[in-house]
């Protein structure tokens, strides 16, 4: 790991700024400082502010204070033209590719002048611009057919071929496994050599100390200080959480019947694009246990989520719960079988404008309505309830789209976990919330377990999924690829499971 | 054979309008806007294009007035929806009463509520004229129907698929965010794709008045409106689909125009017949089925988020 | 602008006020120039177009006879709208009404009226449902649109009227196309047969029909479990899905519902009004509901209100027609305005708001897709660049 930086030009430096979202203050009085030649990392949890921070570098979001200035010249950027234009590229998070489109058509997306679309002559660079930084991408494909990963190159080719000095990453490796992140530090490293500069944002202790010559922690909305990139994990640790951590707590095994209260056999179905998603699943969840399912976003748990909490078809295959089949059939009729399901939309699984209290009771309308006619004092007894059973931070008449994330997600667990189920569906219970909410939530999780609900847990931070669940499953391109308890578990060989590498074949 | 030869001619000259509609209207959604507006605007491009070629005495300066009376309601259907992000379905229905309104209003102001003059219509072209037969007939057609079909739709196709400002379109129907962080103006593009919709479908209406009738009358565009909004999803949002769309309802239509005057078929109300294009239109959506790719940002008013 | 305004636009009630302000000033002000054009006096034309009517009892007895169609057609398209289905076919789905009405009122003569009218009135509306079964399978079996094939029956609605009224409607005796007149024991009485100080009145019992419809629809909408329903469906399918509630379901039940409505304004003209089924049995009422349902705020209360402010708008133009030599069709005009500037109106107060409750962008929240149709969502805004 070379240790460019903390002297020499800056290519790159915020000042001052500041943004409040309502009355939240995203980012309060930061300053970055980026040297010519190094990479940069964003250390925090979620809601540190890093990627708000980079998004005001880059033009999708307006700083309410503060200064930018791009190889030591002053620059106001109101929109991504204006950053692309200083020489500043960004990949965020969520890719921002026209699916239909190939990937010659992307890159060259918004650089076309002229009257002529010279394809030709595009295809040719972006084949040059791959060759040169060693990156590999196909310019016929279109983006729809292509992985994860892949679509990840294509974003950094059109960030390279608009002669970008600055890149930013957003969380680059939250979609690959192990293996593909060695293949993009090495690129990193490469576009180094070729005199950029890189911001790399991650909530991850490890690959930050592995491939950062400085690392800048921020910790709710404020600047916490820069440290070399070798720094003490613990120390980089405690300046991200300001407390030290313990790293992963495991849990006792508890005792459970040898029933499994969900059983799942022979489980086929299709995604979104027609194309199969699972293929022939077999699992079992038994009382008091959390079963976790690792692997990487796009292999099939979203799928499997939805067809277990009757949103999705399945092609083949059976659902059981207590013997009852569920599958195929609905949302009611899997509620009605005792399972609860905390989805990983939470925005879109709930009425986002109508208020706590018709959310509350949105599973069980009838409940409320004798006779057809809203029970309105019942409604908000109810509510009253459960914003203080599960310490919601709302009133009753709040409509949810006002509510913080932590707030909505404690919105749905508490309209799932209060009718006790039998059997939870839970899928990525802490993305995008904050430290306290994230420990909420974890510990209503385990208080289920202890009372001997049955949970199946999707989660894409290992970490998480490692300290809850009692077993692990492997879920690849659609099929279980390994089975452990989590007290085995080595981030090594489940990585190697998430891409896809039996344990016999050669790395 | 003459029989065919009729209906062809008659299926091209029917198609005009509603090519020049569903070309239109194909930029608009293409760009992720519903612009229900259509039928509004292509009456008043037929309006005003008639009254601008009355008071010039040119019809070419009328066609001229159409298509900025086009860009105007283009412009200000982008207005509503684009900037101020207004629901797209009654911003489009709120334009065309609007538009029909006003130029019903105009029309009372400037002809006072007589019945109405009549223009010199513009020109037949006649290329294969000395060629008698079926040719020679369906040969015979308005100027502005060979500008539809020769230059307006393979240009149209060319712009949309192969200059940056198509792709732009494309892009920014698909995924604006994406478009966006390249560096497009989403909202310029839209406003651009409604232009030229609009520019596109009051051309379509002036081909009625200024080509056809030589005059202006109530109800002048009659629905074709809105069999332009069916024609583009029928085409998938492709041009050169759209126009054939265009041209089986217009096939129907004039078949069934040409039917009532068959012997044979006379005891069959014209009713049914008239109802035919829009129950076919209505069965083709049917048949084509679900898992029909509308464009991503289809009816989102695009905001930074 | 001074610090006590900026203060007050800081405020959401400043705000709306503002809008409000700013609405009705661009309102009056093209109206005001459509007046000026026709050669009138702008403050006189708006006294004859919005007050003047409201003066006399005639005319404004008159105001709620114009307001009863679109009631029923307002109450009918805000309902499909609640639940975002975009039913434009409300002209269509009145015009099979108004058949079935004048076939009924054909063949019941002699019968008593008490047993006459509910016929005429369930008839009307299972026309109207008939009408709206076909988009509405098409959307709920096969995702297709309903804007498109709710609007292509409109004319094919128009041509069975023509079919009929040219063929075996037509009036025997005069030739013209429109059909015999109904049975007496069909007309709807004329409320000055109840109401004593009434007189010379054309207002009749569908007025009182519609009342009752819009007060029913805004009870189920507001107060009953179906309702929720349905109101959810519209905010949110995805989360109303997810909640179990049968989303085709709803949405299938609230087209019939639609349409059965719109099918009662086509019962109302024919047998409160026209007494004989007629090409020009709707001016475009259906329409006009649209208008009169995203004035009033797709609530009923407000489509109430704004069906009187369109029917009082109606009359004043026909009125100033003579009085002021002022088009009819400025009444068009006027009616398309408003219903632009209110919707534009709306659309920047949304936003604004919105901006005050934006939330930080949370990381990694994928949206799903919602399918064709469904009303458009509200996401958090900002500034978009100049």
């Amino acid at each position: 790991m070379t240790t460019n930086g903390g002297q020499g030009d800056l290519a790159a430096e915020l000042r001052g700024t500041t943004k409040r979202f309502g009355d939240l203050v995203a980012v309060d009085a930061v300053d970055l400082a980026l040297t010519k030649g190094e990479v940069h990392a964003l250390l925090g949890e979620n809601g540190a502010g890093k990627t708000t921070l980079m998004r005001i570098l880059y033009g999708l979001t307006a700083a309410d204070a503060g200064t930018i200035a791009v190889d030591g010249t002053p620059v106001t950027i109101h929109a991504p033209r204006d950053a692309i234009a200083a020489g500043i590229g960004m990949v965020t998070q969520h890719f921002s590719l026209v699916q239909p489109m190939t990937v010659t058509e992307n890159v060259i997306l918004g650089r076309a002048r002229g009257a002529r679309l010279d394809l030709e002559a595009a295809r040719r660079s972006v084949e040059e611009a791959a060759d040169r930084f060693g990156i590999a991408v196909r310019p016929e494909a279109v983006v729809a057919e292509l992985s994860v990963g892949e679509q990840q190159r294509v974003e950094i080719v059109k960030a390279l071929a608009r002669d970008c000095r600055v890149l930013i990453l957003d969380e680059p490796t939250a979609v690959l496994v192990p293996q593909e992140v060695d293949t993009l530090f090495e690129t990193l490293r490469l576009l180094i050599d070729e005199g950029l500069s890189v911001v790399f944002i991650s909530h991850k202790l490890g690959e930050v100390r592995a491939i950062s010559d400085r690392v800048s922690v921020m910790r709710r909305g404020q600047m916490v200080g820069t440290a070399a990139g070798d720094t003490d994990e613990r120390e980089l640790a405690r300046m991200m959480v300001g407390r030290p951590t313990f790293g992963v707590d495991r849990q006792e095994p508890l005792w459970h019947d040898g029933e499994a209260r969900l059983q799942v056999r022979g489980l086929s179905a299709s995604g979104n694009h027609g194309l199969a998603a699972l293929h022939e699943i077999e699992l079992e969840v038994h009382a008091g246990e959390i079963v976790g399912v690792a692997g990487v976003s796009g292999n099939g748990q979203t799928e499997l989520a939805e067809v277990l909490s009757g949103m999705r078809t399945a092609t083949a295959g059976s659902v059981t719960v207590d013997g009852g089949e569920l599958a195929n059939t609905g949302p009611q009729e899997v509620m009605a079988a005792g399972v609860g399901r905390i989805p990983e939309d939470r925005h879109a699984s709930l009425v986002l404008d109508l208020p706590v209290s018709l959310n509350l009771i949105m599973e069980r309308i009838d409940d409320f309505a004798p006779r057809g006619r809203l029970d309105g004092a019942a409604i908000e007894a109810h509510a009253e309830d459960l914003i203080e059973r599960y310490r919601i931070k709302a009133r009753p008449n709040d409509r949810v789209a006002t509510l913080s994330g932590g707030n909505i997600q404690k919105v749905l667990l508490a309209r799932v976990l209060s009718r006790d189920p039998k059997v939870v569906i839970v899928s990525q219970p802490t993305r995008g919330l904050d430290v306290g909410a994230s420990e909420y939530v974890r510990e209503e999780l385990l208080a289920r377990r202890a009372e001997g609900a049955a949970i199946l847990l999707m989660s894409e931070d290992l970490d998480e999924l490692v300290s809850l669940s009692d077993r692990i499953i492997v879920l690849y391109e659609g099929r279980i690829v390994g089975r452990i308890e989590a007290a085995d578990a080595d981030p090594e060989h489940l990585g190697m499971l998430m891409a896809g590498r039996t344990a016999e074949a050669p790395a | 054979m003459m029989f065919f030869a009729d209906i062809f001619a008659a299926t091209f000259r029917n198609a005009t309008p509603l090519v020049y509609g569903t070309v239109g209207e194909t930029y608009t959604e293409r760009a992720g806007i519903l612009n229900l507006g259509v039928e509004g605007t292509m009456y008043a491009g037929a309006f005003f294009g008639f009254a601008v070629a009355y008071q010039t005495g040119d019809p070419l300066i009328g066609l001229l007035g159409a298509i900025v009376v086009g860009l105007i309601a283009g412009a200000l259907m982008a207005l509503m929806t684009v900037t101020l992000g207004a629901n797209q379905h009654v911003s489009g229905l709120g334009l065309t009463i609007v538009l029909i309104g006003i130029s019903e209003f105009a029309n009372r102001m400037i002809f006072t509520g007589g019945s109405l003059p009549r223009i010199e219509p513009m020109p037949l072209w006649d290329p294969l004229a000395d060629m008698a037969g079926p040719l020679g007939t369906i040969a015979n057609q308005y100027g502005l129907t060979y500008v539809a079909f020769f230059l307006v739709v393979p240009i149209s196709w060319w712009v949309l698929m192969k200059t940056p400002l198509g792709l732009a379109i494309r892009a920014v129907g698909e995924n604006p965010e994406a478009a966006d962080v390249a560096g497009i103006n989403v909202f310029r593009v839209r406003y651009i794709a409604l232009m030229i919709g609009g520019a596109l479908m009051a051309v379509g209406g002036a081909f009625i008045t200024l080509s056809v009738l030589g005059t202006f009358t109530l109800d002048i565009i009659a629905g074709r409106g809105w069999v332009v909004i069916a024609l583009v999803i029928f085409g998938r949002w492709r041009i050169f689909r759209g126009v054939l769309g265009a041209l089986i309802f217009a096939a129907v239509y004039s078949l069934g125009l040409r039917l009532r005057i068959t012997p044979g078929f006379e005891d069959i109300p014209n009713e049914v017949m008239l109802a035919l294009p829009y129950i076919f239109v209505i069965l083709a959506l049917a048949l084509s089925g679900r898992n029909v790719p509308y464009p991503g940002a289809y009816l989102k008013p695009y905001r930074r988020s | 602008m001074t610090l006590e305004a900026r203060r007050m636009a800081e405020s959401r009630v400043g705000r709306a006020g503002m809008l409000a302000i700013g609405a009705i000033v661009t309102i009056l002000a093209v109206s005001g120039s459509a007046f000026v054009i026709a050669g009138a006096n702008p403050i006189e034309a708006y006294q004859a177009y919005f007050i003047t009517p409201l003066t006399r009892e005639f005319t404004l007895l008159e105001v709620l006879n114009k307001a009863t169609p679109i009631l029923f057609t307002g109450t009918a398209v805000a309902i499909a709208f609640r639940a975002g289905y975009w039913n434009i076919g409300v002209e269509g789905q009145l015009l099979m009404g108004a058949v079935a009405a004048a076939g009924i009122g054909q063949v019941v003569e002699g019968w008593p009226t008490l047993l006459v009218l509910p016929l005429m009135v369930a008839g009307g509306a299972l026309a109207g449902a008939a009408w709206a079964l076909v988009p509405a399978l098409l959307r709920v079996r096969m995702g297709i649109d309903e804007v498109v094939t709710t609007l292509l029956l409109n004319p094919v609605a128009l041509l069975v009227v023509q079919g009929l009224l040219h063929g075996p409607w037509k009036d025997p005796e005069t030739g013209f196309p429109e059909s015999p007149r109904i049975a007496a024991s069909a007309e709807f009485p004329p409320l000055s047969e109840f109401i004593p100080f009434i007189d010379r009145s054309r207002l009749h019992l569908g007025f009182v029909i519609a009342v009752v419809v819009i007060v029913i629809a805004w009870y189920v909408l507001s107060r009953t479990s179906t309702g929720l329903r349905v109101r959810a469906v519209g905010l949110s399918p995805h989360g109303a899905r997810f909640a179990g509630i049968k989303v085709e379901r709803t949405l299938l039940r609230v087209a019939l519902i639609s349409g059965a409505i719109a099918g009662i304004a086509g019962v109302s003209e024919v047998a409160g009004i026209q007494f004989r089924l007629t090409e020009g049995v709707s001016p475009g009422f259906g329409y006009t509901g649209v208008v009169v349902a995203m004035l009033g705020g797709l609530a009923m209360p407000g489509v109430l209100l704004a069906g009187l402010l369109l029917g009082d708008l109606s009359v004043g133009a026909s009125s100033a027609v003579r009085s002021l030599q002022i088009p009819s069709q400025v009444g068009d005009v006027v009616q398309g305005t408003l219903l632009l500037v209110v919707v534009g109106a709306v659309a920047i107060y949304r936003w604004r708001t919105t901006r005050e409750d934006d939330r930080p962008p949370d990381e990694g929240e994928p949206q799903p897709e919602e399918p064709p149709g469904a009303p458009e969502g509200t996401a958090p805004v900002e500034e978009p660049p100049t």
